[in-house]
C-alpha cells in the first residue's frame, strides 16, 4: 500500500487503474507507429548517413580533415564529448539519486531519461575514439594490455586514463540498471502477446525478459538489487563528471586550472540533462498521448531542478571570473578577460544569456508549467550549454603563452559533420526505444497508480 | 501425487486483501508455492516469512574483489614491473590511483551482483516460465498451493480458504 500526501498532486491522472497502465503504455510496443515517427526517423537516418560519410572519411585520411591547429588542439571533438556526457547525467540523477530520496516522481520518467543516458554516453565516446585517429589501436593506449613496447603499461597518473575508465563503467552500470528495471516490463508485453495469439512477439519479449515471472521472492531480491544499484550509481554518476573537468583542471592551462571545475561541471551537466530530458519527453509524451503520466506537475518539478542547477552553474561563472582577478595572476586575468572582451566573446555571452539568464525564467509559475515555454527554453539551456564547453576549451587555447601562435578556430564540414552523426545515431536509438520498448516504467507506476487514482476521485467527488 | 506439477491457484485483485489473505492462508497452516504479482508489494517478503536477501553481502564481497585488483593491477604495473618517472610523483603513489579503484569497484561490484541476482532466479534468455496466470503481470496477484505439499487439506477445502482470503478466483493448474 503507498501512502501519499494530500498536500501533494497526484502523480498519475486520469484515475488510471493498474490494467489501464499495461495497455496504455504497452500498445505503442503492440501498434504501428504513427506516420509523426516515421518522419522523425527518416530524418535522424539523414543526419546518421551524413554524419557517417563524415566520420569515415576523418578515419580514412586522418583527423587533420578537422579545423584543428597548431594552437587550438582540442576544440569540437572534447566539447561535443563533455557535452553529450553531461547530457547524460540527467538520467542516472533520475533513477538514481531520486531513488534513494524516494522521490515518486521520478518513476514516469525514469526509463526514458535512462535510455537517453545510454545514447548519450555512445554518442559521446565516439568523439574521443575517432580523435584517437588510430581507433583500432586505441585499446593499447588507453587500457591497461600487456602489448609489445616491452609492456609499457597504460598511465594511471593521467585523468584522460581515469576517464577511460569513468565513462566504460557509467555506461555499463547505467545499461545493467535500466535492463534490470526492463525485465519486469517486457514480460507484461510477453503475456499480452501471448493473449492475443502473436507467437513471434511472445518469444522474443520473452527473451529479453529473461523468462520472468514476478514471484514474491524475485521481486524481494529486485527491489535489493535496485537499490544497491541506485546507491552504487549515485557517487559514480558524479565521480564520472568530476573526472571529466579534470582532464582540465589537473592542466597548468589558464582559464582550466581551477579548482571549482568538479561541482561546477556536475551542477551543469544536470542542468543540460534535465533540459534534454524535457526537450525529449515533451514530445514523447505529445506523440504517445502520456500526458496522464508525465503530467505538467513532472515538467514542473524538472524546471525547479533546471533553476537550482542553472542558479549554481550562473554562480560559478561569477567565482570564476572573481578569482580570476582576485588570485593576481595576470594569464589567468587575461583568459577571463580575452573570454568577456576577446574575439570569442559572442560565444561567452551567449553562453551566459542562455544559461545564467534564461533559466531564471522558470521563477515564474506561470513559465515553468507552460509546455511551449518549457520546451523552447530547454533547448536554449542546451545550446547555452554547448557554448559554455566551446567557450571553456576553445578561448583558452586559441591565445596561447608566444602571441605569434595566437590564431583563430574554423570548424570544418567534418566538424560540424561528426556532430551532426551524433544526433542522428542519437534521435535514431531513441525512436527505436520508444518504439519498442515501454516507454515508461510499468511496475513502478503501477505500484503508485492505486493510491493516486483513488486520491483524483475523492477530489472530483468533493468538487 | 507428485510435487511441483497441480497446484490450486487463487487471483486477488488488491494488495491490500492479499497481504490478509496472506496471513489467513498461512494461519490455517496451508505452504504457499509462491505469489506473482505485477509490481513489488511491501510487507510480502515479511507475510510470507521470506529470509532477508544475502545479495548487499555479494555486492560487497564483489565490490571489495574490485578494489583489491584495481589497486593490485596499478601498483604493480606502475610500481614494480615497469616504474616511470611521471611529474616527479613515487612510482606507486596511492592518490592518482583513486578513481580507477573508485571506478572498478563500482563496477564489479554492479555486475557481480546483478549476475548473482540472475543466477538465483533462474533468469535466462532461453527459459519459459511456468505461468500460473497470464494476468499476474498485467493487474492481479496470484498464489499458487502446491496440492502434493499440502495434503492434510482437500482440494474443495483449499479452494474455499482462498476464497474466504479474499481470492476473486480460484482455478486449478497441471503442468506436464
Amino acid at each position: 500500500m503507498q501512502v501519499t500526501s494530500s498536500v501533494r498532486d497526484p502523480l498519475v491522472t486520469g484515475g488510471k487503474t493498474v490494467k489501464d497502465v499495461s495497455h496504455d503504455i504497452s500498445r505503442h510496443v503492440e501498434n504501428s507507429p504513427p506516420r509523426s515517427w516515421w518522419i522523425a526517423l527518416a530524418i535522424s537516418l539523414v543526419f546518421f548517413a551524413y554524419g557517417f560519410y563524415c566520420l569515415c572519411m576523418v578515419l580514412w585520411n586522418g583527423i587533420g580533415m578537422w579545423g584543428l591547429n597548431k594552437t587550438v588542439g582540442w576544440a569540437w571533438d572534447i566539447t561535443n564529448f563533455v557535452w553529450w556526457v553531461g547530457i547524460g547525467h540527467a538520467g542516472t540523477l533520475i533513477s538514481a539519486i531520486l531513488l534513494l530520496f524516494r522521490q515518486k516522481w521520478r518513476m514516469s520518467i525514469n526509463r526514458a531519461a535512462e535510455a537517453m543516458t545510454i545514447f548519450a554516453v555512445i554518442c559521446a565516446a565516439t568523439f574521443p575514439l575517432i580523435h584517437m585517429g588510430r581507433l583500432w589501436l586505441g585499446f593499447y593506449w588507453a587500457l591497461p594490455l600487456p602489448n609489445a613496447f616491452g609492456s609499457l603499461w597504460a598511465n594511471f597518473n593521467s585523468p584522460l586514463l581515469w576517464d577511460v575508465f569513468a565513462i566504460s563503467t557509467y555506461f555499463t552500470v547505467s545499461l545493467v540498471f535500466w535492463y534490470i528495471g526492463l525485465i519486469p516490463d517486457f514480460a507484461v508485453i510477453r503475456d499480452r502477446a501471448v493473449l492475443q495469439g502473436n507467437k513471434i512477439r511472445a518469444a522474443v519479449y520473452n527473451a529479453m525478459s529473461f523468462g520472468w515471472q514476478g514471484g514474491a521472492r524475485t521481486w524481494m531480491r529486485y527491489e535489493s538489487v535496485a537499490l544497491i544499484l541506485a546507491g552504487l550509481s549515485t557517487p559514480l554518476v558524479l565521480s564520472v563528471h568530476t573526472i571529466v573537468s579534470m582532464d582540465f583542471a589537473t592542466s597548468v592551462i589558464p582559464g582550466w586550472h581551477t579548482t571549482i571545475f568538479p561541482p561546477y561541471f556536475v551542477a551543469g551537466a544536470i542542468f543540460s540533462g534535465f533540459a534534454m530530458v524535457l526537450t525529449l519527453l515533451l514530445i514523447t509524451r505529445a506523440v504517445f498521448k502520456l500526458e496522464d503520466y508525465i503530467t505538467i506537475y513532472h515538467i514542473e518539478l524538472m524546471n525547479i531542478i533546471i533553476i537550482v542547477t542553472g542558479s549554481i552553474v550562473g554562480i560559478a561563472y561569477i567565482t570564476e571570473l572573481f578569482i580570476s582577478w582576485y588570485s593576481g595572476v595576470e594569464y589567468e586575468g587575461y583568459a577571463f578577460y580575452n573570454r568577456v572582451q576577446g574575439p570569442y566573446a559572442w560565444a561567452y555571452w551567449s553562453m551566459m544569456t542562455c544559461n545564467v539568464i534564461s533559466p531564471q525564467l522558470f521563477w515564474v509559475k506561470k513559465i515553468r508549467t507552460s509546455i511551449a515555454a518549457t520546451f523552447v527554453l530547454s533547448i536554449i539551456v542546451n545550446i547555452g550549454m554547448w557554448f559554455e564547453r566551446f567557450v571553456i576549451i576553445v578561448t583558452s587555447l586559441h591565445r596561447d603563452y608566444i602571441p605569434s601562435s595566437w590564431t583563430m578556430f574554423h570548424p570544418t564540414q567534418y566538424d560540424i559533420g561528426e556532430y551532426l552523426f551524433t544526433f542522428g545515431l542519437f534521435f535514431t536509438a531513441f525512436l527505436l526505444f520508444a518504439k519498442f520498448f515501454p516507454v515508461i516504467n510499468m511496475a513502478e507506476v503501477k505500484s503508485i497508480v492505486r493510491s493516486d487514482s483513488e486520491k483524483v476521485k475523492k477530489e472530483e467527488d468533493h468538487h | 501425487m507428485d510435487a511441483d506439477k497441480n497446484f490450486i491457484v487463487g487471483i486477488f485483485d488488491d494488495e491490500e486483501i492479499l497481504l490478509s489473505g496472506i496471513k489467513n492462508v498461512r494461519d490455517s497452516g496451508v505452504k504457499i508455492h509462491e505469489v506473482y504479482s505485477p509490481f513489488p508489494v511491501h510487507g510480502i517478503d515479511d507475510a510470507l516469512g521470506y529470509k532477508r536477501t544475502r545479495l548487499p553481502i555479494a555486492a560487497f564481497l564483489f565490490g571489495l574483489t574490485g578494489t583489491s585488483l584495481a589497486l593490485t593491477m596499478q601498483i604493480w604495473m606502475l610500481g614494480f614491473d615497469w616504474p616511470m618517472i611521471i611529474g616527479g610523483k613515487n612510482f606507486a603513489s596511492l592518490p592518482p590511483f583513486i578513481p580507477v579503484t573508485f571506478e572498478l569497484t563500482v563496477l564489479l561490484a554492479a555486475l557481480g551482483m546483478v549476475a548473482t541476482f540472475m543466477i538465483s532466479n533462474d533468469l535466462k534468455p532461453y527459459r519459459w516460465p511456468r505461468q500460473f496466470d497470464l494476468r499476474s503481470t498485467d493487474d492481479k496477484h496470484v498464489m499458487a498451493i502446491d496440492l502434493a505439499k499440502n495434503t492434510s487439506m482437500t482440494k474443495a477445502a483449499l479452494s474455499q480458504l482462498l476464497k474466504s482470503a479474499g481470492a476473486s478466483e480460484v482455478n486449478e493448474k497441471t503442468f506436464e
